[in-house]
């Protein structure tokens, strides 16, 4: 392996997508990902640097410089070992997380050149091992305690995977009929394949992990029914309940939430309508109302199901946006338009009740909020009006209270979400323990898989110590 | 996979189905709902549970074939399973001692109708029943309704059995003191009887079935307007107040997917055997 070192290139081995006329018509993914030599030329850029910025900004403390070393000496195997080791969703997050905030974001090489494409490097191992079938490690040996789990999203994937390893008997309840979470039924197919996922959640089920979808916990059984038979209980629930504005009008046809929107094209496959049973109605005009990832994803969907033109309305202006810039920039490439500093005040429709036009009002920034952010103020007067279709309303999502509903002696916040100690997740009901967005609201894949590692270091230590 | 235990054709296009699904059957009350899919490219249908038996864990709903998803379902036998079956959802009835109830029932809702009525029945309220269908041959659950009633009452929109529309009701309301009345069916139907018992200011129950999706409050597809406040039916209902439902906005949002709804039929009907 000793080559003469030639002097590192300084700038990122591109991925190849889709070509956009294309890409615009269909729902595979846009990204294609590395081959092989790609991403051995982008694993050979880094530095292995001693300090290692990008393990301190990995919210579940991947050994980056170890797995890219690995993969430019060609091991891939062990690579993806050493991910896993830390991580067992990678192909999932080498995919949707937002690096260039994390590891990429204080990454050495980044302040002499582009920072090294962790993502692309994870998703590429990640695939490598798909492609060939999944070496399963071998389990501890059974303690006989029983952990339940509610809900199946990156939260409680992450907690199953890590307490089934330790040796202890592990249920996932799943209220939808895939596992998943926003994965299965939020992130659209062109930026994260289903069948990813389905492998990913099937590596979990063949580590040990029993998966039962259709189970509603709190209406099948409540939390403190499951305390009867399990020994500790984690929540992660998601934050799954729309937001809507409660302007006028916002119960006409045609117009969605982003959630009912992406759930019918995601979960229920709506995109192939009629082969697939769940229909969505796209109009020529489609609007969408919001700044974040539903967002984005509401509208470059809904462009894919042949939408003539799509317009994203933002109260803020781009800056503010909640959402990764590269996912505005697909957006942008693909045609969908902006109207910032906008906000809908109420919508019109016509004889049938269908929507055919939204009263916006112009908005201006003031004080920075709670957020951080520069709140956004009406400009009187300033009423406008948009002609339209169908409109998805992507304004985010708050905690599903189900849980809180019916679990007696759950501290929950004023916002709905459950309130845990930040380093265990426990909450204020013994054995019960929470994370992911039910804890955080509306927060990201890697950071509810983050919550969801130290709840299960917290489990493991509660139930070897409990009698 | 969930398993058709019994299945029986009422009467044309209206099938009761009894599923095995032991952990549903223990927990269900009066009112609630289930959710199944029958394949893996099939749409969630909602409906009502009409009885269940815990004992030997089954859960029985009937099923009137309107579309396509409804159809599919009816083809199956008993043996076959389903793929998904999910529930119970929505929030149970209000099974109180009320005195006298009036239960009005309207064309397949009548069988969820019974479960209440029976429950109603159980907790020492004078049931009166009331059901009906648009024709004779299309009445379902005569004999279980009569069973649980005190008393009883049949209409049909052409009268070709029992009384010619919603009259009695009208009779009733003015001759009787009713303590509260829960009515299940059409939603013309449920317009109707709101109607006629506001003056009387008779509690209303009316049970809403918008179109949903999750059925457990993710995705506000089955949003509703109630007192003018919007509210999601899977979980803030199914049954609300019935004098403060806007009943017009139901039945446009029931409508959205007309035109989508008849393509999937034709296309099943046409080819259906490959599905
Ligand atoms: C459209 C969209 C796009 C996004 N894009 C990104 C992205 O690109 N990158 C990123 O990092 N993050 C993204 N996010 C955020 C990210 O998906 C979430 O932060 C993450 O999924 C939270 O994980 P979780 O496990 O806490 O909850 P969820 O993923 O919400 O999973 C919760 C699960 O619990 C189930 N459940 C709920 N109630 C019950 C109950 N009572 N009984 C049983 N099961 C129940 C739900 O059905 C669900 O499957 C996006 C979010 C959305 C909505
Ligand atoms: C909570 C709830 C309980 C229900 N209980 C029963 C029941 O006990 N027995 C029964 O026969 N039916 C019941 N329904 C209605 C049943 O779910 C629909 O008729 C069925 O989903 C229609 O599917 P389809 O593909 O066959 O028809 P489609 O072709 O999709 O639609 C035909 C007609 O049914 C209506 N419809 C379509 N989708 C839905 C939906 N998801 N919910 C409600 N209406 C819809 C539409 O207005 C349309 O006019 C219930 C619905 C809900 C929401
Ligand atoms: S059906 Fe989705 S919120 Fe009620």
């Amino acid at each position: 392996m000793s080559k003469p070192k030639p002097k590192v290139r300084k700038e990122v081995i591109s991925m190849s997508k889709q070509g956009l006329e294309e890409r615009i018509q269909n729902f595979n993914e846009v990204a294609f990902g590395y081959a092989e030599e790609e991403a051995v030329a982008e694993a050979e850029r880094c530095l292995q640097c001693k300090k290692a910025p990008c393990v301190k900004a990995c919210p579940v403390e991947v050994d980056i410089p170890e797995f890219i070393r690995l993969i430019k000496e060609h091991r891939f195997d062990e690579a993806i070992k050493k991910v896993k080791e830390k991580n067992s969703l990678p192909a999932i997050c080498g995919r949707v997380c937002p690096q260039e905030e994390q590891c990429q974001a204080d990454c050495t090489m980044g302040k002499i050149g582009d920072p090294i494409s962790v993502g692309r490097l994870e998703r590429f191992v990640a695939d490598w091992e798909r492609e060939r079938g999944y070496d399963v490690p071998q389990k501890s040996a059974s303690t006989g305690k029983r952990v339940a789990i509610v809900g199946a999203g990156p939260a409680g994937l992450t907690v199953a995977a890590d307490l089934t390893k330790l040796g202890h008997e592990v249920v996932v309840f799943e209220a939808l009929n895939k596992p998943g979470g926003v994965l299965v039924y939020g992130i659209p197919e062109f930026r994260l394949p289903k069948a990813i996922v389905a492998a990913e959640a099937e590596y979990i089920e063949k580590l040990g992990v029993t998966i039962k979808t259709n189970a509603v916990i709190g209406k099948l059984y409540t939390v403190e029914e499951l305390l009867e038979s399990f020994d500790a209980v984690f929540v992660g629930t998601g934050a799954g309940l729309p937001r809507f504005m409660r302007i006028p009008g916002e119960n006409l046809c045609g117009i969605y939430s982003a959630n009912e929107f992406l759930i019918r094209v995601n979960l229920m496959k709506a995109y192939k309508f009629p082969e697939y049973d769940t229909p969505v109605w796209v109009g020529k005009k489609v609007v969408v109302i919001g700044g974040g990832n539903s967002a984005m994803d509401s509208a470059r969907s809904a462009l894919r199901l042949g939408a003539d033109e799509v317009w994203v309305v933002y109260r803020r202006s781009r800056k503010e946006m909640p959402t990764r810039m590269e996912e505005v920039e697909n957006a942008e490439e693909e045609g969908i338009k902006f109207k910032f500093l906008s906000n809908p005040v109420r919508y019109f429709g016509d004889e049938r009740s269908w929507v055919k036009g939204i009263e916006c009002i112009a908005m201006e920034l003031g004080e920075p909020d709670e957020s951080g952010r520069r709140r956004p103020i009406p400009i009187k007067g300033s009423e406008f009006i948009i002609d339209v279709d169908t409109v998805v309303v992507a304004i985010g999502n708050t905690a599903n209270p189900l849980i809180q509903q019916t679990t007696e002696g759950l501290e929950v916040t004023k916002w709905g979400t459950i309130v845990v100690d930040e380093e265990t997740g426990k909450t204020s009901k013994e054995g019960v323990y929470a994370g992911g967005d039910i804890v955080s609201g509306v927060a990201t894949v890697i950071s509810a898989m983050g919550a969801g590692k130290r709840a299960a270091r917290a489990i493991h230590e509660y139930l070897m110590n409990k009698r | 996979m969930y398993n058709i235990v019994t299945k029986r054709e009422l009467v044309p296009h209206i099938n009761l189905f009894e599923f095995s699904a032991k952990e549903i059957a223990v927990k269900t009350k009066p009112g609630q709902f289930i959710i199944l899919r029958v394949n893996e490219k099939g749409e969630r249908i909602p409906l009502t549970m009409a009885d269940v038996d815990p004992e030997k864990g089954t859960i029985t709903v009937v099923c009137h074939e309107v579309g396509k998803s409804t159809r599919q379902l009816g083809q199956l036998e008993e043996g076959d399973c389903i793929l998904d079956l999910l529930g119970p959802l929505g929030k149970p009835a209000e099974i109180g001692k009320f005195g006298i109830v009036l239960c009005i029932g309207g064309g397949v809702m009548v069988a969820p109708l019974y479960f209440q009525a029976k429950a109603l029945h159980e907790a020492g309220n004078k049931v009166i029943g009331g059901i009906g269908a648009r024709t004779e041959n299309q009445l379902i659950f005569e004999n279980e309704m009569r069973e649980v009633c005190d008393e009883f009452y049949v209409a049909t929109d052409d009268g070709t059995r029992g009384y010619k529309g919603l009259g009695f009701l009208e009779e009733l309301l003015k001759e009787r003191k009713i303590d509260r009345v829960i009515t299940m069916g059409p939603i013309l139907m449920m317009k109707k009887v709101s109607e006629l018992t506001r003056p009387y200011s008779v509690p209303t129950i009316v049970n809403l079935i918008p179109i949903m999706v999750d059925g457990m409050g993710m995705c506000g597809a089955c949003r509703v307007t109630v007192g003018g406040r919007t509210l999601f039916a899977c979980v803030d209902g199914p049954d609300f107040d019935g004098h403060q439902v806007d009943f017009e906005e139901l039945m446009t949002r029931l409508k959205m997917y007309s035109p989508q709804e008849k393509l999937a039929f034709v296309f099943y009907e046409e080819g259906g055997s490959s599905l």
